[in-house]
Protein backbone atom coordinates (compact mmCIF):
# COMPACT_ATOMS: atom_id res chain seq x y z
CA UNK A 1 0.00 0.00 0.00
CA UNK A 2 1.69 3.14 -1.13
CA UNK A 3 -0.92 5.62 0.04
CA UNK A 4 -1.85 6.13 3.69
CA UNK A 5 -4.76 8.39 2.80
CA UNK A 6 -6.90 8.55 -0.31
CA UNK A 7 -9.82 10.88 -0.81
CA UNK A 8 -12.07 10.18 -3.77
CA UNK A 9 -14.39 12.78 -5.19
CA UNK A 10 -15.27 14.34 -1.83
CA UNK A 11 -18.16 16.77 -1.87
CA UNK A 12 -19.58 18.86 0.94
CA UNK A 13 -22.17 21.52 0.24
CA UNK A 14 -23.54 23.97 2.78
CA UNK A 15 -26.69 25.10 1.00
CA UNK A 16 -25.53 27.10 -1.98
CA UNK A 17 -21.92 27.07 -0.86
CA UNK A 18 -19.91 24.28 -2.47
CA UNK A 19 -17.23 24.14 0.22
CA UNK A 20 -15.58 21.00 -1.12
CA UNK A 21 -16.63 20.11 -4.62
CA UNK A 22 -15.10 16.89 -5.88
CA UNK A 23 -11.71 16.84 -4.21
CA UNK A 24 -9.30 13.96 -4.89
CA UNK A 25 -6.02 13.50 -3.11
CA UNK A 26 -3.50 10.87 -2.12
CA UNK A 27 -0.88 11.06 0.59
CA UNK A 28 2.22 8.87 0.69
CA UNK A 29 3.50 7.57 4.00
CA UNK A 30 5.79 9.78 6.04
CA UNK A 31 5.54 12.73 3.73
CA UNK A 32 4.82 16.29 4.82
CA UNK A 33 2.26 17.91 2.57
CA UNK A 34 1.07 21.51 2.62
CA UNK A 35 -2.33 22.62 1.40
CA UNK A 36 -2.52 26.16 0.08
CA UNK A 37 -5.33 28.06 -1.51
CA UNK A 38 -7.26 31.30 -1.19
CA UNK A 39 -9.86 31.81 1.58
CA UNK A 40 -12.93 29.70 0.91
CA UNK A 41 -11.02 27.17 -1.18
CA UNK A 42 -12.28 24.41 1.15
CA UNK A 43 -9.06 23.61 3.01
CA UNK A 44 -10.50 23.47 6.53
CA UNK A 45 -13.63 21.67 5.33
CA UNK A 46 -11.40 19.06 3.73
CA UNK A 47 -9.60 18.49 7.03
CA UNK A 48 -12.95 18.31 8.82
CA UNK A 49 -14.04 15.61 6.39
CA UNK A 50 -10.85 13.61 6.88
CA UNK A 51 -10.99 13.81 10.69
CA UNK A 52 -14.71 13.15 10.94
CA UNK A 53 -15.95 16.51 12.21
CA UNK A 54 -18.10 16.55 9.09
CA UNK A 55 -19.33 13.73 6.86
CA UNK A 56 -19.15 14.27 3.11
CA UNK A 57 -22.27 14.40 0.92
CA UNK A 58 -20.55 12.05 -1.51
CA UNK A 59 -17.12 10.52 -1.88
CA UNK A 60 -14.85 8.35 0.21
CA UNK A 61 -12.10 8.77 2.76
CA UNK A 62 -9.79 5.77 2.78
CA UNK A 63 -7.20 5.56 5.54
CA UNK A 64 -4.68 2.75 5.59
CA UNK A 65 -6.78 0.79 3.11
CA UNK A 66 -9.89 1.14 5.27
CA UNK A 67 -12.97 3.15 4.40
CA UNK A 68 -13.42 5.59 7.31
CA UNK A 69 -15.87 7.95 5.62
CA UNK A 70 -18.54 7.41 8.25
CA UNK A 71 -16.42 6.65 11.33
CA UNK A 72 -16.71 8.94 14.40
CA UNK A 73 -13.83 11.33 15.17
CA UNK A 74 -13.24 9.29 18.30
CA UNK A 75 -12.78 6.08 16.28
CA UNK A 76 -10.45 7.79 13.85
CA UNK A 77 -8.19 8.90 16.72
CA UNK A 78 -7.90 5.26 17.73
CA UNK A 79 -7.07 4.26 14.15
CA UNK A 80 -4.39 6.94 14.05
CA UNK A 81 -5.90 10.08 12.55
CA UNK A 82 -5.47 13.13 14.79
CA UNK A 83 -5.63 16.86 14.24
CA UNK A 84 -4.59 20.12 15.80
CA UNK A 85 -6.71 23.21 15.69
CA UNK A 86 -6.53 26.59 14.02
CA UNK A 87 -7.46 28.26 17.29
CA UNK A 88 -5.41 27.11 20.26
CA UNK A 89 -7.34 24.38 22.03
CA UNK A 90 -5.67 23.31 25.28
CA UNK A 91 -6.45 22.56 28.91
CA UNK A 92 -5.51 26.05 30.05
CA UNK A 93 -5.71 25.46 33.78
CA UNK A 94 -3.43 22.40 33.73
CA UNK A 95 0.33 22.41 33.58
CA UNK A 96 2.06 21.91 30.24
CA UNK A 97 3.27 18.51 31.44
CA UNK A 98 -0.23 17.44 32.51
CA UNK A 99 -1.70 18.45 29.15
CA UNK A 100 0.62 15.97 27.44
CA UNK A 101 0.30 13.37 30.19
CA UNK A 102 -3.49 13.28 29.90
CA UNK A 103 -3.16 12.52 26.19
CA UNK A 104 -0.64 9.76 26.87
CA UNK A 105 -2.74 8.29 29.71
CA UNK A 106 -5.71 8.18 27.36
CA UNK A 107 -3.72 6.41 24.66
CA UNK A 108 -2.24 3.88 27.10
CA UNK A 109 -5.66 3.23 28.61
CA UNK A 110 -4.55 4.35 32.07
CA UNK A 111 -6.94 7.29 32.37
CA UNK A 112 -9.46 5.43 34.53
CA UNK A 113 -7.05 4.48 37.33
CA UNK A 114 -8.06 6.29 40.52
CA UNK A 115 -6.31 4.31 43.25
CA UNK A 116 -2.73 5.15 42.33
CA UNK A 117 -0.82 8.39 41.86
CA UNK A 118 -0.16 9.64 38.35
CA UNK A 119 3.47 10.27 39.30
CA UNK A 120 3.93 6.54 39.85
CA UNK A 121 3.68 6.10 36.11
CA UNK A 122 7.23 7.26 35.48
CA UNK A 123 7.18 6.01 31.90
CA UNK A 124 4.23 8.30 31.13
CA UNK A 125 6.10 11.31 32.51
CA UNK A 126 9.26 10.24 30.67
CA UNK A 127 7.40 9.97 27.39
CA UNK A 128 5.79 13.36 28.01
CA UNK A 129 9.15 14.95 28.77
CA UNK A 130 10.70 13.45 25.68
CA UNK A 131 7.96 14.99 23.56
CA UNK A 132 8.21 18.33 25.39
CA UNK A 133 11.95 18.32 24.82
CA UNK A 134 11.47 17.77 21.10
CA UNK A 135 9.06 20.68 21.06
CA UNK A 136 11.44 22.81 23.11
CA UNK A 137 8.91 23.17 25.91
CA UNK A 138 10.59 21.16 28.66
CA UNK A 139 11.53 24.27 30.66
CA UNK A 140 7.85 25.20 30.83
CA UNK A 141 6.70 21.73 31.95
CA UNK A 142 5.32 22.86 35.31
CA UNK A 143 3.81 26.13 34.16
CA UNK A 144 0.13 26.46 33.44
CA UNK A 145 -0.63 26.12 29.74
CA UNK A 146 -2.42 29.46 29.78
CA UNK A 147 0.77 31.32 30.72
CA UNK A 148 2.70 30.15 27.61
CA UNK A 149 3.47 32.63 24.83
CA UNK A 150 1.30 32.12 21.77
CA UNK A 151 3.88 30.30 19.64
CA UNK A 152 4.50 27.80 22.44
CA UNK A 153 0.76 27.24 22.81
CA UNK A 154 0.58 26.32 19.13
CA UNK A 155 3.46 23.88 19.66
CA UNK A 156 1.76 22.36 22.69
CA UNK A 157 -1.43 21.96 20.68
CA UNK A 158 0.53 19.98 18.07
CA UNK A 159 2.17 18.12 20.96
CA UNK A 160 -1.22 17.03 22.31
CA UNK A 161 -2.07 15.61 18.90
CA UNK A 162 1.32 13.89 18.66
CA UNK A 163 0.94 12.33 22.10
CA UNK A 164 -1.86 10.16 20.71
CA UNK A 165 0.82 8.69 18.39
CA UNK A 166 -1.03 9.31 15.16
CA UNK A 167 -0.08 7.79 11.82
CA UNK A 168 -1.65 10.75 10.07
CA UNK A 169 -1.57 14.22 11.56
CA UNK A 170 -3.66 17.06 10.20
CA UNK A 171 -2.57 20.54 11.17
CA UNK A 172 -4.99 23.38 10.61
CA UNK A 173 -2.76 26.44 10.32
CA UNK A 174 -0.12 25.53 12.89
CA UNK A 175 1.29 29.07 12.75
CA UNK A 176 -1.92 31.10 12.76
CA UNK A 177 -1.62 34.05 15.09
CA UNK A 178 2.14 33.61 15.39
CA UNK A 179 4.14 36.70 14.43
CA UNK A 180 5.85 36.54 11.02
CA UNK A 181 9.23 36.67 12.71
CA UNK A 182 8.53 33.55 14.79
CA UNK A 183 6.64 31.53 12.18
CA UNK A 184 9.59 29.71 10.67
CA UNK A 185 10.90 28.86 14.16
CA UNK A 186 7.59 27.17 15.02
CA UNK A 187 7.50 25.39 11.64
CA UNK A 188 11.10 24.20 12.00
CA UNK A 189 10.23 22.48 15.27
CA UNK A 190 6.95 20.97 14.05
CA UNK A 191 8.43 19.62 10.82
CA UNK A 192 11.49 18.16 12.54
CA UNK A 193 9.32 16.42 15.18
CA UNK A 194 6.87 14.89 12.70
CA UNK A 195 9.75 13.71 10.48
CA UNK A 196 11.56 12.28 13.45
CA UNK A 197 8.41 10.43 14.50
CA UNK A 198 7.68 9.40 10.90
CA UNK A 199 4.18 10.86 11.05
CA UNK A 200 2.49 11.56 7.73
CA UNK A 201 1.43 15.18 7.94
CA UNK A 202 -1.05 17.28 6.05
CA UNK A 203 -1.05 20.94 6.98
CA UNK A 204 -2.94 24.01 5.97
CA UNK A 205 -0.63 26.97 5.78
CA UNK A 206 -1.68 30.48 4.87
CA UNK A 207 1.82 31.78 4.40
CA UNK A 208 2.57 30.56 0.86
CA UNK A 209 6.34 30.81 1.19
CA UNK A 210 6.28 28.73 4.36
CA UNK A 211 3.95 26.19 2.75
CA UNK A 212 6.23 25.75 -0.26
CA UNK A 213 9.43 25.62 1.75
CA UNK A 214 8.26 23.17 4.48
CA UNK A 215 6.10 20.80 2.43
CA UNK A 216 7.78 17.95 0.58
CA UNK A 217 4.57 18.03 -1.46
CA UNK A 218 2.11 20.80 -2.07
CA UNK A 219 -1.59 20.59 -2.79
CA UNK A 220 -3.20 23.70 -4.26
CA UNK A 221 -6.94 24.06 -3.74
CA UNK A 222 -9.32 26.50 -5.30
CA UNK A 223 -13.13 26.61 -5.19
CA UNK A 224 -13.49 23.25 -3.50
CA UNK A 225 -11.25 21.23 -5.79
CA UNK A 226 -7.61 20.25 -5.95
CA UNK A 227 -6.12 22.08 -8.92
CA UNK A 228 -2.52 20.97 -8.57
CA UNK A 229 -0.37 18.58 -6.55
CA UNK A 230 3.31 17.79 -6.68
CA UNK A 231 6.74 18.91 -5.60
CA UNK A 232 6.84 22.58 -4.56
CA UNK A 233 9.17 23.62 -7.41
CA UNK A 234 7.01 22.00 -10.10
CA UNK A 235 3.68 23.18 -8.72
CA UNK A 236 4.84 26.79 -8.70
CA UNK A 237 5.29 26.67 -12.47
CA UNK A 238 1.75 25.48 -13.30
CA UNK A 239 -0.21 28.33 -14.94
CA UNK A 240 -3.36 27.89 -12.79
CA UNK A 241 -1.22 28.14 -9.67
CA UNK A 242 0.60 31.16 -10.98
CA UNK A 243 -2.80 32.69 -11.73
CA UNK A 244 -3.65 32.47 -8.00
CA UNK A 245 -0.55 34.50 -7.28
CA UNK A 246 1.53 31.55 -5.96
CA UNK A 247 4.16 31.64 -8.71
CA UNK A 248 7.81 32.17 -7.93
CA UNK B 1 14.08 13.88 34.04
CA UNK B 2 11.01 13.06 36.07
CA UNK B 3 9.40 15.62 38.31
CA UNK B 4 7.49 14.17 41.22
CA UNK B 5 4.98 16.74 42.32
CA UNK B 6 2.46 14.95 44.52
CA UNK B 7 4.49 12.80 46.91
CA UNK B 8 7.29 15.33 47.47
CA UNK B 9 4.77 17.97 48.48
CA UNK B 10 3.29 15.47 50.89
CA UNK B 11 6.70 14.58 52.33
CA UNK B 12 7.53 18.24 52.92
CA UNK B 13 4.30 18.74 54.85
CA UNK B 14 4.38 15.43 56.70
CA UNK B 15 5.41 16.98 60.07
CA UNK B 16 2.49 19.45 59.98
CA UNK B 17 0.16 16.64 58.98
CA UNK B 18 1.35 14.45 61.89
CA UNK B 19 0.85 17.30 64.38
CA UNK B 20 -2.70 17.89 63.14
CA UNK B 21 -3.51 14.17 63.37
CA UNK B 22 -2.12 13.95 66.92
CA UNK B 23 -4.06 17.07 67.92
CA UNK B 24 -7.25 15.57 66.48
CA UNK B 25 -6.73 12.44 68.56
CA UNK B 26 -6.25 14.29 71.86
CA UNK B 27 -9.21 16.64 71.38
CA UNK B 28 -11.65 14.49 73.44
CA UNK B 29 -9.28 14.57 76.42
CA UNK B 30 -9.40 18.35 76.68
CA UNK B 31 -12.45 19.72 74.86
CA UNK B 32 -16.03 19.95 76.14
CA UNK B 33 -18.48 17.55 74.50
CA UNK B 34 -20.24 20.30 72.55
CA UNK B 35 -16.94 21.21 70.85
CA UNK B 36 -16.33 17.56 70.02
CA UNK B 37 -19.79 17.35 68.48
CA UNK B 38 -19.11 20.45 66.43
CA UNK B 39 -15.75 19.20 65.19
CA UNK B 40 -17.26 15.81 64.31
CA UNK B 41 -20.00 17.54 62.38
CA UNK B 42 -17.42 19.69 60.58
CA UNK B 43 -15.40 16.62 59.61
CA UNK B 44 -18.47 14.85 58.20
CA UNK B 45 -19.28 17.92 56.14
CA UNK B 46 -15.65 17.94 55.03
CA UNK B 47 -16.00 14.36 53.73
CA UNK B 48 -19.17 15.37 51.91
CA UNK B 49 -17.65 18.51 50.40
CA UNK B 50 -14.48 16.65 49.40
CA UNK B 51 -16.54 14.04 47.58
CA UNK B 52 -18.73 16.67 46.00
CA UNK B 53 -15.66 18.52 44.81
CA UNK B 54 -14.61 15.52 42.69
CA UNK B 55 -17.62 16.50 40.63
CA UNK B 56 -17.59 20.28 41.07
CA UNK B 57 -13.98 21.41 41.41
CA UNK B 58 -12.29 18.64 39.48
CA UNK B 59 -14.74 17.81 36.69
CA UNK B 60 -16.36 21.24 36.53
CA UNK B 61 -19.95 20.04 36.97
CA UNK B 62 -22.02 22.25 39.26
CA UNK B 63 -24.60 20.00 40.91
CA UNK B 64 -27.30 21.41 43.18
CA UNK B 65 -28.47 18.07 44.46
CA UNK B 66 -25.60 16.58 46.38
CA UNK B 67 -27.51 16.66 49.68
CA UNK B 68 -29.56 13.73 48.33
CA UNK B 69 -26.68 11.28 48.77
CA UNK B 70 -25.80 12.61 52.21
CA UNK B 71 -29.45 12.43 53.23
CA UNK B 72 -30.04 8.94 51.84
CA UNK B 73 -26.85 7.81 53.58
CA UNK B 74 -28.32 9.18 56.82
CA UNK B 75 -31.71 7.56 56.29
CA UNK B 76 -30.26 4.08 55.70
CA UNK B 77 -29.47 3.42 59.42
CA UNK B 78 -32.83 4.90 60.44
CA UNK B 79 -34.74 2.58 58.10
CA UNK B 80 -32.66 -0.44 59.14
CA UNK B 81 -33.37 0.29 62.80
CA UNK B 82 -37.10 0.84 62.36
CA UNK B 83 -37.94 -1.79 59.81
CA UNK B 84 -35.34 -4.52 60.29
CA UNK B 85 -34.20 -3.99 63.86
CA UNK B 86 -30.59 -3.95 62.72
CA UNK B 87 -28.37 -1.85 64.96
CA UNK B 88 -24.94 -2.78 63.73
CA UNK B 89 -22.51 -0.04 62.71
CA UNK B 90 -20.85 -2.20 60.03
CA UNK B 91 -24.16 -3.11 58.37
CA UNK B 92 -25.27 0.52 58.54
CA UNK B 93 -22.13 1.89 56.91
CA UNK B 94 -22.14 -0.72 54.16
CA UNK B 95 -25.86 -0.17 53.50
CA UNK B 96 -25.42 3.60 53.38
CA UNK B 97 -22.56 3.22 50.92
CA UNK B 98 -24.50 0.85 48.67
CA UNK B 99 -27.69 2.92 48.88
CA UNK B 100 -26.10 6.32 48.21
CA UNK B 101 -23.68 5.05 45.56
CA UNK B 102 -26.38 3.17 43.67
CA UNK B 103 -28.72 6.14 43.66
CA UNK B 104 -25.84 8.39 42.59
CA UNK B 105 -25.02 5.96 39.77
CA UNK B 106 -28.60 6.01 38.48
CA UNK B 107 -29.11 9.79 38.82
CA UNK B 108 -25.63 10.46 37.47
CA UNK B 109 -26.22 8.26 34.45
CA UNK B 110 -29.18 10.44 33.50
CA UNK B 111 -27.65 13.80 34.45
CA UNK B 112 -24.26 13.61 32.69
CA UNK B 113 -26.08 13.66 29.36
CA UNK B 114 -26.62 17.34 30.02
CA UNK B 115 -24.18 20.14 30.70
CA UNK B 116 -24.07 23.46 32.54
CA UNK B 117 -27.39 24.82 33.85
CA UNK B 118 -29.39 21.84 32.57
CA UNK B 119 -27.16 19.50 34.51
CA UNK B 120 -27.48 21.64 37.64
CA UNK B 121 -31.26 21.87 37.44
CA UNK B 122 -31.66 18.16 36.80
CA UNK B 123 -29.61 17.28 39.89
CA UNK B 124 -31.68 19.79 41.87
CA UNK B 125 -34.89 18.19 40.64
CA UNK B 126 -33.78 14.66 41.51
CA UNK B 127 -32.68 15.62 45.01
CA UNK B 128 -35.94 17.46 45.65
CA UNK B 129 -37.80 14.41 44.39
CA UNK B 130 -36.19 12.31 47.12
CA UNK B 131 -36.84 15.10 49.62
CA UNK B 132 -40.52 15.13 48.67
CA UNK B 133 -40.78 11.34 48.93
CA UNK B 134 -39.33 11.34 52.43
CA UNK B 135 -41.43 14.33 53.42
CA UNK B 136 -44.76 13.11 52.08
CA UNK B 137 -44.75 9.37 52.80
CA UNK B 138 -45.46 10.01 56.45
CA UNK B 139 -46.49 6.45 57.32
CA UNK B 140 -43.11 5.13 56.17
CA UNK B 141 -40.74 8.00 56.89
CA UNK B 142 -42.61 9.94 59.61
CA UNK B 143 -42.37 13.00 57.34
CA UNK B 144 -40.71 16.06 58.77
CA UNK B 145 -40.73 14.54 62.28
CA UNK B 146 -37.96 12.35 60.94
CA UNK B 147 -36.65 9.11 62.39
CA UNK B 148 -34.65 8.35 65.49
CA UNK B 149 -31.19 6.75 65.14
CA UNK B 150 -29.93 4.85 68.20
CA UNK B 151 -26.35 4.08 69.23
CA UNK B 152 -25.24 1.13 67.07
CA UNK B 153 -23.28 -1.90 68.19
CA UNK B 154 -19.74 -2.35 66.92
CA UNK B 155 -18.75 -5.86 65.73
CA UNK B 156 -21.63 -7.26 67.74
CA UNK B 157 -20.74 -5.51 71.00
CA UNK B 158 -23.32 -3.04 72.21
CA UNK B 159 -21.94 0.11 73.77
CA UNK B 160 -23.31 0.93 77.23
CA UNK B 161 -22.60 4.64 77.16
CA UNK B 162 -24.71 7.75 77.46
CA UNK B 163 -25.26 9.59 74.20
CA UNK B 164 -22.84 12.39 75.06
CA UNK B 165 -20.14 9.97 76.28
CA UNK B 166 -20.61 7.99 73.07
CA UNK B 167 -20.26 11.08 70.90
CA UNK B 168 -17.13 12.37 72.60
CA UNK B 169 -15.64 8.87 72.86
CA UNK B 170 -16.03 6.02 70.38
CA UNK B 171 -18.00 7.91 67.74
CA UNK B 172 -15.48 10.73 67.63
CA UNK B 173 -12.66 8.28 66.96
CA UNK B 174 -14.69 6.47 64.32
CA UNK B 175 -15.29 9.79 62.60
CA UNK B 176 -11.64 10.83 62.83
CA UNK B 177 -10.37 7.55 61.38
CA UNK B 178 -13.02 7.53 58.63
CA UNK B 179 -12.24 11.14 57.74
CA UNK B 180 -8.51 10.56 57.56
CA UNK B 181 -8.95 7.44 55.42
CA UNK B 182 -11.34 9.23 53.07
CA UNK B 183 -9.19 12.38 52.91
CA UNK B 184 -6.26 10.17 51.92
CA UNK B 185 -8.43 8.41 49.33
CA UNK B 186 -9.58 11.78 48.02
CA UNK B 187 -5.99 12.95 47.77
CA UNK B 188 -5.01 9.85 45.81
CA UNK B 189 -7.96 10.38 43.45
CA UNK B 190 -6.99 14.03 43.02
CA UNK B 191 -3.47 13.05 41.99
CA UNK B 192 -4.36 9.87 40.08
CA UNK B 193 -4.51 9.44 36.30
CA UNK B 194 -8.31 9.51 36.70
CA UNK B 195 -8.15 12.80 38.64
CA UNK B 196 -5.89 14.38 36.03
CA UNK B 197 -8.28 13.27 33.31
CA UNK B 198 -11.24 14.79 35.19
CA UNK B 199 -9.35 18.07 35.54
CA UNK B 200 -8.63 17.99 31.82
CA UNK B 201 -12.33 17.40 31.12
CA UNK B 202 -13.12 20.45 33.27
CA UNK B 203 -10.68 22.55 31.26
CA UNK B 204 -11.64 21.44 27.76
CA UNK B 205 -14.02 18.51 27.43
CA UNK B 206 -14.27 18.79 23.63
CA UNK B 207 -10.53 18.47 23.13
CA UNK B 208 -10.32 15.58 25.60
CA UNK B 209 -12.99 13.68 23.67
CA UNK B 210 -10.68 13.94 20.67
CA UNK B 211 -7.81 12.48 22.62
CA UNK B 212 -9.88 9.30 22.88
CA UNK B 213 -11.54 9.76 26.32
CA UNK B 214 -15.26 8.92 26.58
CA UNK B 215 -16.08 12.13 28.46
CA UNK B 216 -19.64 11.29 29.51
CA UNK B 217 -18.60 7.99 31.05
CA UNK B 218 -15.88 9.71 33.07
CA UNK B 219 -18.33 12.33 34.30
CA UNK B 220 -20.59 9.49 35.38
CA UNK B 221 -17.76 7.82 37.33
CA UNK B 222 -17.06 11.15 39.06
CA UNK B 223 -20.73 11.55 39.95
CA UNK B 224 -20.92 8.06 41.42
CA UNK B 225 -17.73 8.52 43.44
CA UNK B 226 -19.03 11.76 44.90
CA UNK B 227 -22.19 9.93 45.97
CA UNK B 228 -20.06 7.31 47.71
CA UNK B 229 -18.37 9.95 49.89
CA UNK B 230 -21.74 11.56 50.66
CA UNK B 231 -23.23 8.21 51.69
CA UNK B 232 -20.57 7.44 54.29
CA UNK B 233 -20.68 10.97 55.73
CA UNK B 234 -24.48 10.84 55.85
CA UNK B 235 -24.48 7.51 57.72
CA UNK B 236 -22.17 8.83 60.43
CA UNK B 237 -24.14 12.08 60.58
CA UNK B 238 -27.31 10.12 61.31
CA UNK B 239 -25.59 8.43 64.23
CA UNK B 240 -24.00 11.66 65.48
CA UNK B 241 -27.25 13.60 65.27
CA UNK B 242 -29.31 10.70 66.66
CA UNK B 243 -32.10 11.73 64.36
CA UNK B 244 -32.68 12.32 60.66
CA UNK B 245 -35.27 14.39 58.86
CA UNK B 246 -35.84 15.34 55.21
CA UNK B 247 -34.00 18.66 55.61
CA UNK B 248 -30.78 16.65 55.15
CA UNK B 249 -31.79 16.26 51.49
CA UNK B 250 -33.05 19.78 50.92
CA UNK B 251 -31.54 21.92 48.19
CA UNK B 252 -30.55 24.49 50.81
CA UNK B 253 -28.09 21.97 52.17
CA UNK B 254 -26.91 21.20 48.61
CA UNK B 255 -26.26 24.90 48.23
CA UNK B 256 -24.32 24.94 51.49
CA UNK B 257 -22.07 22.17 50.17
CA UNK B 258 -21.32 24.30 47.11
CA UNK B 259 -20.66 27.24 49.44
CA UNK B 260 -18.14 25.18 51.46
CA UNK B 261 -16.19 24.31 48.31
CA UNK B 262 -16.13 27.90 47.09
CA UNK B 263 -15.22 29.17 50.55
CA UNK B 264 -12.24 26.85 50.85
CA UNK B 265 -11.30 26.94 47.17
CA UNK B 266 -12.74 24.37 44.80
CA UNK B 267 -9.66 24.13 42.60
CA UNK B 268 -7.42 23.07 45.48
CA UNK B 269 -7.46 19.65 47.11
CA UNK B 270 -7.65 20.98 50.68
CA UNK B 271 -10.21 23.65 49.75
CA UNK B 272 -13.44 21.74 50.47
CA UNK B 273 -12.05 20.30 53.74
CA UNK B 274 -11.01 23.70 55.09
CA UNK B 275 -14.18 25.28 53.68
CA UNK B 276 -16.49 22.74 55.33
CA UNK B 277 -14.90 23.02 58.76
CA UNK B 278 -14.80 26.81 58.58
CA UNK B 279 -18.42 26.85 57.42
CA UNK B 280 -19.49 24.73 60.39
CA UNK B 281 -17.99 27.17 62.89
CA UNK B 282 -19.06 30.24 60.93
CA UNK B 283 -22.67 29.08 60.80
CA UNK B 284 -22.78 27.89 64.41
CA UNK B 285 -21.40 31.11 65.83
CA UNK B 286 -23.33 33.32 63.42
CA UNK B 287 -26.54 31.67 64.67
CA UNK B 288 -25.62 32.31 68.32
CA UNK B 289 -24.71 35.92 67.55
CA UNK B 290 -27.84 36.97 65.69
CA UNK B 291 -31.10 35.65 64.30
CA UNK B 292 -30.06 37.27 61.03
CA UNK B 293 -27.21 34.81 60.66
CA UNK B 294 -27.91 34.32 56.97
CA UNK B 295 -26.84 37.91 56.43
CA UNK B 296 -23.41 37.10 57.84
CA UNK B 297 -23.07 34.03 55.61
CA UNK B 298 -24.43 35.85 52.59
CA UNK B 299 -22.20 38.87 52.90
CA UNK B 300 -19.17 36.67 53.51
CA UNK B 301 -20.00 34.81 50.29
CA UNK B 302 -20.20 38.10 48.37
CA UNK B 303 -16.92 39.29 49.85
CA UNK B 304 -15.35 35.94 49.04
CA UNK B 305 -16.39 35.87 45.41
CA UNK B 306 -15.31 39.47 44.86
CA UNK B 307 -12.05 39.44 46.82
CA UNK B 308 -10.88 35.81 46.83
CA UNK B 309 -12.41 34.12 43.80
CA UNK B 310 -10.11 31.13 44.30
CA UNK B 311 -11.32 30.62 47.88
CA UNK B 312 -9.12 30.63 50.97
CA UNK B 313 -6.85 27.79 49.90
CA UNK B 314 -6.71 29.07 46.32
CA UNK B 315 -5.54 32.40 47.67
CA UNK B 316 -2.98 30.74 49.94
CA UNK B 317 -1.67 28.63 47.08
CA UNK B 318 -1.26 31.67 44.86
CA UNK B 319 0.65 33.47 47.61
CA UNK B 320 2.98 30.49 47.98
CA UNK B 321 3.52 30.18 44.24
CA UNK B 322 4.33 33.88 44.02
CA UNK B 323 6.82 33.56 46.84
CA UNK B 324 8.56 30.56 45.28
CA UNK B 325 8.67 32.32 41.92
CA UNK B 326 10.11 35.39 43.63
CA UNK B 327 12.83 33.22 45.15
CA UNK B 328 13.58 31.66 41.77
CA UNK B 329 13.85 35.09 40.19
CA UNK B 330 16.22 36.38 42.84
CA UNK B 331 18.33 33.23 42.32
CA UNK B 332 18.49 33.97 38.61
CA UNK B 333 19.79 37.45 39.37
CA UNK B 334 22.58 36.11 41.58
CA UNK B 335 23.81 33.43 39.20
Amino acid sequence: MTFILECENLKKYFGEVHAVDGADLQLRREETTSIVGPNGAGKTTLINLITGWLTPDTGKVIFDGRDITHRSPHDRVKLGVTRSFQLVNLCDGLSVLDNIRVAILARRRLAGIFFSLVDRYGYVSDEAFQLLKQLGLEDHANELATTLPHGDKKLLDVGLALATQPKLLLLDEPTSGVSTREKSGVMDIIVSVVRDRKVTTLMIEHDVDLAFSYGTNVIVMSQGTVIATGKPGEVRKIPEVVALGYGE
Amino acid sequence: MVIKIGPSVLRARLPILMIIIILLFIVPLVAPSYQIFLLSYGLLLAITALGYNILFGQTGLLSFGHAAFFGLGAYAPAFLTHYAGIRSLEVWIISSIIFATLVAAVIGYLCVRYTKIYFGLLTLAFSMLFYALLYKFYWVTRGDDGLYVPIPSILGFSIPLSKSAYISGPLYYIIIVTSLVLFAFGWVIYNSPFGKTLQAIRENSARIEFLGIPVKRYKWYAFTLSGFFGGIAGCLFGILNGHVNPMALHWIFSGEIVFMCVLGGHRVFLGPIIGAILFTYLKTYAITLTVYWQIILGSSLIALVLLFPGGIMGWAERLMRKRSQGERKSLDVHT
